[in-house]
């Protein structure tokens, strides 16, 4: 009746997940008693979780994001930990717990921390800089970011119902195969990446239609701001990467549901197939995160240097050169595996030419700063953070790269210094980054700067203080992923590693506390102008939040910077005055179908892990009467009139009008 | 310098008329999935390409393909794609007769593709040559029944597309769905051409 699945799925035996699994439930339980009781359901149902709306969405995507760091951290904790202490001896996680904890720490860093965040932010953001009124297909969106919620639940119930794979974050057979992963830990991981690679192929299609189709009139490619190019790259290596890596996991599915021999180790299966598959997507993937922060920095660098972005067209070449790129180097992730000199050496040059473009980056956002009037908000703060880190990231990223010196430092924990120097310096401190500076947009008040620097300081100095160590240690022999350890010179290096993790907590409670501070105090930090950061491009020339039709009349672009541009002609005194003509303007309507569809996708997919066949019908099932239900509803858009347009238009230039009254002179 | 460069940029030709219409929005959309499925064949067929070879002892291409069927089994899939573009031209002059009629040979002619994949895998399985039995076997069976999914897919959706034309009509959006089922359908096609080229012609004469 339930396949697999018994009591003995439920770890009673082992304090930690228990416990903290029950303290979770427990803390979800009384939210979602509180939400009922309060009377809050009604409002969240139709405001947020049957939203189409792109902000919304973006907004969910990033709070999932953050929700899931989290998750993600406290794993890092208990790993730092664990090495800190298991010299000589066994440490307080035994081998199974903790092969499970790196494991679900990378897999859920990746695909529900930093993907949702960057994902979050060009929901939310690539519509307004596009000056238009939604993505291209809203239902959609929000079936992408469900679908992504799914996966990052299945991952969690596997902490209490049954394991989480003990074969890293990505499952390399022939460990991964059943005969040395029988347990359910290796499917909990293969369908939760399977259904959220679903809602991302959903999201990058999206954003690439966006971005190619529906852009406001004149805003031509070389006139859209800079993260409008990232986050087409970035889109467009999801459409292209993503499939295979749906194949790839397919075939590992096929390998241990039915008995096909992909990457076993009988019958003709060949286990390198896997490692070439798994990294013809997993190279892009770094950049699909990486890109986007790319663009967030060149946002925020224009913006708080007060000039434009120097070197406009370079920055897109170099773009659009390493979403090419990326797709060629993917063998640099096994050069030991034997491929041969000849081929490890081009797969070398060509990781070393992907860091040229990379350079450009660098020196265009030096070149904007330089002669620029520097204002150091936090924002500002995470970019410059990131580019000293960032290079040491790539530097050593070009060192491995060279297959010699890689032979020595393969699987050694120079290398996991490497990957978080260029994740954490590049992806995630551009997702701060993006946080801090579109928060005022999305909500209508700013996050407090005092609180956000204290968080700022103490991630970047926890950050070098729990990695520089790791590439001491790599130096010094010590591979990845050890449960124990008896080299007494790895010691005093692990430990430091886990003062840094210390450090980098502070920084997090730093960063609630500013959340909670800045929603408290968010009467002072309201942000009535649309414009908090004198910005430059079309986000800001709306109200913040802005209205669910983003902009009153759509923008009429007529050269890059547009915002900008507007602004100086005000000052001038020749923009154009007046109110514009107002229209009806017709929006798509809410619809749960996202919210159904993950529902019954996560039917499914708990089902398939179990093997509770009867189970999956029902779940498939669900899914298709969901669409067609869908499908056959009669009104998909409502209209918002134009005096309605117009009452919301006029509060937002009055607010405006009297904010830069205030400031004594136009913004 | 880069105040020059602003300005060269304002004056470049090309200027952009504003978003799309939702016809082009969505076969666009659809297009670039049809693309991203094609990578995911494109998995398979680099899957089969390095596995082919690897048949365990177990039998070889050429001594389970019956190039005979596999021929009937194209034609089906063909003629399908034809009544596909019979059903377009009847949804663009709106006959909703001939619409429901084309669309039901499609579905009668994918049907017919199925049933003989269906057989073909029933024997290989009942010969001891099913999926487990050598990585060879084990990428065929994944890669051309990934497209046989894609056609059953194909064809629950086709179900509900009649459905649908006959409850409601040839409403603008559900024609732009049917635009989307048909270029789904001709994919499937394209697919099912490299299919019959790498797998059972090539698979032939191994």
């Amino acid at each position: 009746m339930l396949g697999k699945l018994t009591w003995a799925a439920i770890p009673f035996d082992q304090p930690i997940p228990l416990i903290t699994g029950a303290a979770v439930l427990v803390v979800l339980l009384a939210v979602l008693i509180w939400i009922v009781v309060a009377g809050h359901l009604p409002y969240l149902w139709r405001e947020w979780i049957t939203s189409v709306d792109h902000k919304r969405i973006g907004v969910m995507y990033t709070l999932l994001a953050l929700v899931m760091l989290l998750r993600g951290f406290a794993d890092a904790i208990m790993m730092r930990g664990q090495q800190a202490i298991a010299f000589h001896s066994q440490g307080y996680l035994p081998p199974e717990h903790y092969n499970q904890i790196f494991s679900a720490h990378g897999t859920i860093m990746i695909f529900f921390v930093a993907m949702p965040f960057v994902i979050g932010l060009m929901n939310l953001v690539v519509p307004l800089q596009l000056g238009v009124r939604d993505v291209a297909f809203p239902t959609l969106n929000s079936v992408g970011f469900w679908l992504t919620a799914t996966g990052a639940l299945l991952v969690n119930v596997s902490l209490v119902v049954g394991e989480f794979a003990r074969t890293g974050w990505l499952p390399y057979p022939p460990l991964s195969e059943l005969t040395y992963s029988p347990g359910v830990g290796v499917d909990y991981y293969l369908w939760s990446l399977q259904i959220s690679g679903v809602g991302t192929l959903v999201a990058g299609i999206n954003l690439v239609v966006t971005v190619l189709k529906l852009r406001t009139r004149g805003m031509s490619y070389l006139r859209m701001p800079m993260f409008c190019w990232t986050t087409l790259a970035s889109n467009l290596l999801i459409v292209a990467a993503f499939p295979i890596l749906t194949a790839t996991l397919a075939m590992l599915i096929l390998d241990r549901y039915f008995g096909f021999h992909f990457f076993t180790n009988e019958a003709g299966g060949n286990m390198m197939m896997f490692m070439n598959l798994i990294w013809a997507w997993g190279h892009p993937e770094v950049y699909i995160l990486v890109l986007p922060a790319f663009g967030i920095f060149s946002e925020v660098v224009a913006t708080f240097s007060g000039k434009p972005l120097f070197g406009y067209r370079s920055m897109v070449l170099a773009t659009m050169a390493i979403c090419v790129i990326s797709f060629m180097v993917w063998l640099h992730h096994f050069f030991t595996m034997g491929a041969g000199a000849d081929v490890n050496a081009i797969f070398g040059i060509a990781s070393m030419i992907i860091a040229v473009p990379t350079g450009v980056k660098i020196y265009n956002w030096l070149f904007t700063m330089y002669g620029g009037r520097i204002r150091f908000a936090t924002p500002m703060l995470w970019s410059i953070g990131f580019m000293v880190t960032f290079i040491l990231g790539g530097l050593t990223g070009v060192l491995v790269a060279v297959p010699p010196a890689d032979f020595l430092l393969h699987n050694s924990l120079f290398l996991v210094a490497h990957f978080h120097n260029v994740i954490i310096g590049g992806v995630l401190f551009g997702a701060f980054a993006g946080y801090t500076y579109w928060f005022p947009k999305a909500f209508g008040f700013r996050l407090h700067e005092g609180l956000g620097h204290a968080a700022f300081w103490f991630w970047l100095v926890g950050f070098y203080v729990a990695f520089m160590p790791m590439y001491w240690l790599g130096f010094l022999g010590m591979t990845r992923r050890m449960q124990h350890y008896d080299v007494a010179e790895w010691r005093p290096w692990l430990m430091v590693a886990a003062a840094g993790v210390v450090l980098i907590m502070i920084g997090i409670l730093f960063q609630i506390a500013q959340l909670v501070v800045s929603i408290r105090n968010r009467a002072e930090l309201r942000d009535v102008t649309g414009d908090p950061w004198d910005g430059r491009s079309l986000e800001w020339a709306t109200a913040s939040p802005p209205p669910v039709f983003n902009f009153a009349v759509l923008p009429d672009v007529k050269g890059p910077d547009t915002y900008w541009e507007w602004k100086r002609h005000a000052r001038r005194g020749d923009a154009a005055g007046g109110e514009p003509a107002y229209r009806d303007i017709e929006m798509p309507r809410n619809s749960p179908t996202g919210f159904m569809c993950a529902f019954f996708a996560t039917v499914m997919g708990f089902a398939l892990i179990w093997h509770i066949w009867w189970m999956v019908l029902l779940g498939g099932i669900g899914a298709f009467a969901t669409f067609v239900v869908f499908a056959w509803r009669d009104h998909d858009e409502y209209v918002v009139p134009a005096t309605e347009v117009a009452r919301i238009d006029r509060l937002y230039r009055e607010g405006r009008a009297a904010a830069v009254n205030a400031m004594g002179s136009p913004s | 310098m880069t105040d020059v460069m602003a300005d060269e940029r304002l004056h470049l030709p090309g200027g952009h008329e504003g978003p799309a219409s939702k016809r082009i929005v969505t076969g666009y959309g659809f297009w670039i999935f049809l693309l991203s499925d094609m990578v995911m064949f494109s998995c398979f067929f680099a899957a089969y390409a390095v596995l082919s070879g690897q048949t365990a002892g177990g039998p070889k291409g050429s001594e389970i393909f019956d190039l005979r069927n596999v021929a009937i089994e194209t034609g089906c899939l063909l003629l399908s794609s034809f009544a596909c573009g019979l059903a377009a031209i009847a949804a663009g002059v709106r006959n909703e007769t001939w619409f429901q009629i084309a669309m039901a040979v499609t579905c009668i002619l994918g049907l017919a593709f199925l049933a003989i994949e269906f057989n073909e895998f029933a024997s290989l399985v009942a010969r001891g040559a099913g999926p487990s039995r050598s990585a060879f076997l084990s990428a065929f069976f994944a890669l051309v029944g990934c497209h046989g999914l894609h056609v059953s897919a194909g064809i629950l959706w086709l179900l509900t597309m009649m459905a649908q034309v006959f409850a409601k009509g040839f409403r603008a959006d559900i024609l732009r769905r049917f635009l989307c089922f048909a270029l789904f359908w001709h994919a499937l096609d394209i697919i099912w051409v490299a299919v019959f080229s790498v797998v059972y012609l090539l698979g032939s004469t191994s």
